[in-house]
């Protein structure tokens, strides 16, 4: 089963690995394969998103859930509470006030936890950089993973931030992080 | 439009002089110049009032003059339903000074009252809730006002050794930019197309 490492590839033949994967189920019965691998194939096929919309780009990651881009093909779910989330997707101007309550979420999630920074608000403070009532960066307040650019992202764009995090899960691949 | 704006501002103006300071109809709006100290007076008259009907408060905002000696304008709107109408009062106060709340009369006047509190410092007597509505717990100053920095005074980052979100003191990475649209970084020296139009009406 030859495996590609190349970027702009396309990858793997999807029919031959497929039929192999097929046989040797039929022949043995089962597949062999390390469980951090095990692991993060998971890890990346269930990303349960807590969803902090904030602003505009709440509406943008609305898009990307909805049956044109349609995100939870990709096994994600968003999720109302930080509790059951794997990744948080800030989404929007992050203010003064609100800060420390998204920091209180971020504190909720259980680990392994990623944070997807989508638009120049939450990016770096955006249009409201001099602001006296916006946070310059949500980076300031939790670690952050992906950042989107945009403003708002398309949800296209927000789509791609995903699958990089997903790829940056897969590519990091420790079973603690 | 305009002649029953004109009847209506006459008939606000004749009934109560005392309180009327001044009305005119601009841009096919009503605005009358009230007092400050009888702004109950004359809002009561409107609302009740058979030919003014407000029985909508619309908005309360503010604006900012520092070089008047009465700096700040309280704007209200107000809308009858039943005249079809709207009309904009605009009272001035000092900056020691304070006018009194209309939530008798209106009981939304409440949040507005709070917001025009927040953001610029104008005191309402007898508001039963007198305070902050939108900036953040223990702001320093009120935003809307022209001598406040845009900026603000503090920021705020995640200190990891105390596990909190800490207030600092605002450090800029780099300078305050003028967006005159020729230069980054200062301000430049010219009149934009157009802008010299309203030099020669001033």
């Amino acid at each position: 089963m030859g495996v590609s490492t190349a970027l702009n590839d396309a990858g793997p033949d999807k029919e031959v690995m497929a039929e192999a994967l097929h046989r040797e189920v039929s022949d043995k019965g089962f597949l062999v394969t390390s469980t951090a691998d095990v692991i993060n194939w998971a890890r990346t096929g269930s990303l349960h998103w807590m969803t902090f919309g904030l602003a505009c780009c709440a509406i943008e990651m609305i898009h990307t859930s909805m049956p044109r881009y349609d995100l939870e093909r990709f096994g994600t779910a968003p999720r109302a509470s930080p509790r059951q989330s794997d990744m948080m997707v800030v989404a929007g101007t992050l203010t003064n006030k609100m800060a420390p309550a998204l920091r209180k979420v971020y504190d909720q999630m259980p680990e392994p936890r990623y944070v997807l920074s989508m638009g120049s608000c939450a990016n770096g403070g955006g249009y409201y950089h001099y602001s006296y009532s916006v946070v310059r960066g949500v980076d300031r307040i939790v670690p952050v993973d992906v950042y989107v650019p945009g403003c708002p992202p398309t949800a296209e764009a927000l789509l791609y931030g995903i699958l990089q995090m997903q790829r940056k899960i897969r590519r990091v691949g420790t079973i603690t992080r | 439009m305009d002649e029953a704006l004109k009847v209506l501002g006459e008939h606000i103006a004749s009934r109560r002089p005392d309180c009327v300071a001044n009305w005119r109809v601009e841009l096919d709006q009503l605005t009358i110049e009230a007092a400050p100290a009888s702004i109950i007076g004359l809002v009561e008259f409107l609302k009740s009032d058979g030919t003014c009907r407000f029985t909508h408060l619309i908005d309360i905002t503010a604006v900012d003059h520092p070089e008047r000696e009465r700096r700040f304008t309280v704007v209200y709107h107000f809308l009858s339903m039943h005249q079809n109408q709207r009309v904009r009062v605009r009272a001035a106060v000092r900056e020691d000074e304070s006018i009194a709340s209309l939530t008798g009369l209106f009981p939304n006047a409440n949040w507005y009252e709070r917001e025009v509190f927040d953001m610029f410092g104008v005191l309402f007597t007898g508001h039963p809730d007198l305070r902050r509505i939108l900036t953040d717990y223990g702001f320093r100053g009120h935003p809307l006002r022209k001598d406040f920095p845009t900026t603000g005074y503090v920021e705020l980052r995640y200190d990891d050794a105390q596990k909190r979100v800490v207030y600092e003191p605002v450090k800029l990475v780099h300078d305050y930019r003028q967006y005159d649209y020729l230069s980054p970084w200062e301000g430049a020296k010219y009149v934009l197309p157009g802008d010299e139009k309203g030099e020669e009406a001033k």
